[in-house]
């Protein structure tokens, strides 16, 4: 390896990027993080920066999601300046069936640990003042948390910067550098910079950053729409979603789905998510996506009819076929590791997503077995 | 879209759009003319409704507005509509949607005419917040629309020749105007004597607002700008001050001076929410503003939809009138499927020397990079959030924002009401001055200037039929 090369590069510099480049750098590696955009300019600045636990069931994708919420905790005291808040999860819903399905769900998440309270119809209201008084019932999750996306990437960022990593932006990767099979290293728009591993968080556009390596990860967008409204006085306290949310988040139907999704933030605005369709990069407005999202969230919240809509905006969730991202390094090109495919979840995973990808690089043990995110399962 | 209803929707009853609809239905076309104002004329012919003749003294070519009135009368029209959005492409027809009141309404058409006009530009100075301070063209529409006047003693400020008329207007009305603090040296207009002569109707315009503020004794300074306003509650005072060629203060030559109101103008904003929204290819014209790129007849890069006015370069509403009358004409042909024929001669030959006048407007009212020394870390960029400038540099230099939408999200600057219409112009060049950071780009622009959601709309209405059944 050439001396001036830096022990880990990280393309994207997105919240997973950000992340990994954060704990790579507190575990004493030179690190550079290169992105051809701005800080989070892709999905990271278009979500709504969960950090969940209730909408996933038992599972690999839940074991990630609960290694990853105890660490964005201590990431909010040791970093912090991104508005973290744990203001809890409520789902709820709407038929007598829907909520023994629920209440389900919700028994079979607990026996791993995730905290769970069953809210029957008659105390919904002790917890969302505001809900429509019509649902069976819900399930609250306390271990649920927001962030601001953009926010927690920047200063991730930042965290790694005073501990000697680089960013630099408007920098694109054209290739690699490679000695024999090993990859070692990228080609930019600004030069070369070869690295000891190079960590490919690109997110929606991590399939085409692994093609450059010639390998094949199934990353594929699918989009989303939010409402903002205008800044109110919290009338929602948590995140309150419908249950139905867990079925389309988990639907590999390519066309429209919608659930709905409302929170308040810290700034005082109402988000209304969520929807998801596969349409490529399509970055036109479909009023058919909003007209539906702003009729469940009125349906949930009647309060909300005479709120205004002062924004909208859209995102590309980076989605892989079987749901789950793709963590760990590409045994087809050693040298490279994936952080990438984590569609709707990827504020919320980042930490966790981080710090193995960090562990892995040392030669440790990661706190958690990869396997189930392994880059090449999905090959025939 | 099963039917549209219509050849050619206009979106804009100003001087463009006016004239767009007028050129439309002479062409044989089916025109809706949609405006949130209750009348037609937009910002330049406002006035209150059915009542032109009482500030026909504020206005300048009267003859053409109501000609443009009376060409325009078989369109039909949807007033007081504030459009959130449009969609659509040629092939299977456009929406233009919009919010009245308490009702939506979908408006179909073959092609449309985008008019939408500008507004004010803004740069932050101290005290920028308080009650009192108008932007140029507020203080204008409440004169034209209300015959309000902003305040008894006003100081005006800014650039460009837009302040002229504004002062001459409240003066007009009896307002003391202490004086017209214009930032550059409009003496410069000499080195473009050419492109001023040949609109002589202009040169006209601008000698007659001179007369008015000599008649008035209206001291007119040059090189000299309100940089601070003060006040515990309200405007009381500002401070003027000297500017060097960069606009920083000159040292000893600030001022303070009595007024209880400020109006401030720095050029003009196109608002290009609606083009954006359909995806049209824009540029950075001559005043840094972001404009749409269109073609001799008016075509922008989106089939079938045209734009007009200052949402293609800012210019007056001269220019505007030429332009749309071309877009009208073209849009008419193109919906009802007959043959473009080329742009009349006269028509071509107006709109090039009315461009040649904008481009030397521009170049003698540059908006220069030293406003942001006037600045405290304290003072607020975005009104609607309270962000100030030190966040807005915060989010740059600490948290590694280089353009101006990633700063906008990182700070809050531009998320509020307003959306960044009031603020997205000074966020923009705040980061973009900052070591690291490219000169403001299209890009850069498009990221404070595209808005989805054109205008608020409540999501009972967005939701439609199925949100009034959630009310239940």
């Amino acid at each position: 390896m050439p001396t001036d090369a830096a022990d880990v590069v990280v393309v994207g510099a997105g919240v997973v990027g950000a992340a990994t480049a954060w704990y790579a750098a507190r575990s004493g590696r030179s690190v550079t993080v290169v992105d051809r955009g701005s800080v989070a300019g892709g999905t990271t600045g278009a979500g709504e920066g969960n950090i969940l636990v209730s909408d996933k069931p038992p599972g690999a994708e839940l074991d990630l999601a609960r290694l990853s919420s105890g660490l964005w905790r201590e990431l909010a005291v040791e970093v912090g300046g991104f508005e973290y808040d744990a203001k809890g999860g409520l789902v709820v819903a709407s038929t007598p069936a829907g909520f023994d399905t629920l209440v389900s769900l919700a028994a079979s998440q607990r026996d791993t640990g995730v905290e769970t309270v069953v809210v029957p119809a008659g105390e919904l209201a002790e917890h969302e003042p505001h809900l429509t008084p019509s649902l069976a019932g819900g399930v609250l999750y306390p271990g649920d948390a927001q962030v601001q996306p953009m926010l927690a990437a920047a200063r991730l960022l930042r965290a790694a910067r005073a501990k000697g990593a680089q960013v630099r932006t408007g920098v694109e990767v054209t290739g690699f550098l490679r000695s024999g099979g090993r990859v070692t290293g990228v080609r930019t728009s600004a030069g070369d910079l070869p690295a000891g591993a190079i960590v490919n968080a690109a997110g929606t556009w991590g399939g085409e950053v692994a093609s450059l390596a010639g390998v094949d990860v199934p990353v594929l967008p699918r989009r989303g729409f939010i409402l903002v409204t205008e800044p109110l006085p919290r009338i929602v306290r948590h995140k309150v979603y419908a249950a139905e949310y867990v079925a389309d988040v988990a639907s590999d139907d390519a066309d429209l789905q919608t659930s709905p999704v409302v929170e308040g933030t810290e700034a005082g605005t109402i988000l209304i998510g969520a929807s998801r369709e596969r349409v490529g990069y399509d970055r036109t407005l479909s009023v058919r996506v909003l007209r539906a999202l702003a009729a469940q969230a009125v349906a949930l919240f009647p309060v909300l009819a005479g709120v205004q809509v002062i924004r909208a905006y859209r995102g590309f969730r980076p989605y892989c076929p079987d749901h789950l991202p793709v963590i760990g390094p590409d045994p087809r090109a050693p040298g490279l590791y994936h952080a990438c495919g984590h569609e709707g979840a990827g504020i919320g995973l980042a930490a966790a997503t981080g710090r193995l990808i960090a562990q892995l690089i040392d030669g440790e043990d990661p706190d958690l077995d990869v396997t189930p995110y392994r880059p090449e399962r999905f090959e025939a | 879209m099963a039917t549209s209803p219509y050849d050619v929707a206009v979106v804009g009853a100003g001087p463009a759009g006016l004239a767009a609809a007028a050129a439309a239905l002479a062409g044989g076309a089916r025109v809706a003319l949609i405006d949130a104002g209750r009348q037609p004329g937009g910002q330049y012919w406002r006035h209150r409704p059915g009542d032109l003749g009482a500030v026909a003294d504020l206005h300048h070519d009267l003859r053409t507005f109501r000609s443009l009135v009376d060409g325009a009368a078989h369109a039909v029209k949807y007033f007081g509509h504030h459009v959130w959005t449009v969609s659509g492409s040629a092939a299977d027809g456009f929406a233009v949607r919009s919010v009245a009141g308490d009702a939506e309404e979908e408006v179909g058409a073959r092609s449309l005419v985008l008019a939408p006009g500008a507004y004010d530009r803004q740069v932050p100075f101290r005290s920028w917040d308080l009650p009192g301070v108008y932007t140029a063209g507020g203080a204008q529409a409440l004169l034209k629309g209300n015959e309000v006047l902003v305040g008894r003693r006003v100081v005006v400020g800014g650039t460009g020749p837009f302040l002229l008329p504004v002062a001459a207007g409240l003066a007009a009305r009896g307002a003391r105007v202490v004086g017209v603090y214009e930032a550059n040296r409009p003496a410069g207009w000499a080195r473009h004597a050419g492109a001023v002569a040949r609109v002589a109707a202009k040169l006209t315009e601008g000698a007659g607002y001179a007369a008015a503020l000599a008649r008035h004794r209206v001291p007119f300074h040059t090189r000299r700008a309100v940089v601070a306003a003060h006040g515990d509650d309200v405007v009381g005072a500002v401070t003027v001050a000297r500017l060097d060629r960069e606009w920083r203060v000159v040292p000893g030559s600030e001022r303070v001076v009595e007024c209880d109101a400020v109006a401030v103008g720095w050029g003009f904003t196109p608002q290009l929410e609606l083009p954006l929204a359909l995806g049209v290819a824009t540029r950075v014209d001559a005043d840094g503003s972001l404009v749409v790129e269109v073609d001799e007849h008016q075509r922008t890069s989106v089939p079938g939809v045209y734009v007009a006015g200052e949402a293609c370069g800012v210019g007056g509403a001269p220019l505007a009138v030429a332009e749309g009358e071309i877009a009208g004409t073209a849009a008419a042909a193109t919906a009802t499927g007959t043959a473009l024929a080329p742009v009349p001669a006269r028509l071509r030959r107006r709109r090039r020397a009315l461009r040649r006048f904008a481009a030397a407007m521009h170049a003698v009212h540059p908006v220069r990079d030293g406003w942001q020394t006037w600045l405290g870390d304290d003072t607020l960029v975005c009104r609607c959030e309270e962000v100030t400038a030190g966040e807005v540099r915060a989010a740059v230099d600490e948290l590694g924002a280089t353009d101006a939408r990633t700063a906008k999200l990182l700070s809050r600057a531009g998320m509020g009401w307003c959306q960044g219409r009031v603020c997205g112009y000074a966020t923009a060049c705040l980061t973009a001055s900052a070591p690291g950071s490219a000169p403001v780009s299209a890009l850069d622009l498009q990221g404070v200037s595209e808005r989805p959601i054109a205008a608020p709309i409540s999501l009972g209405r967005l939701a439609g039929d199925a949100g009034h059944n959630g009310q239940q």
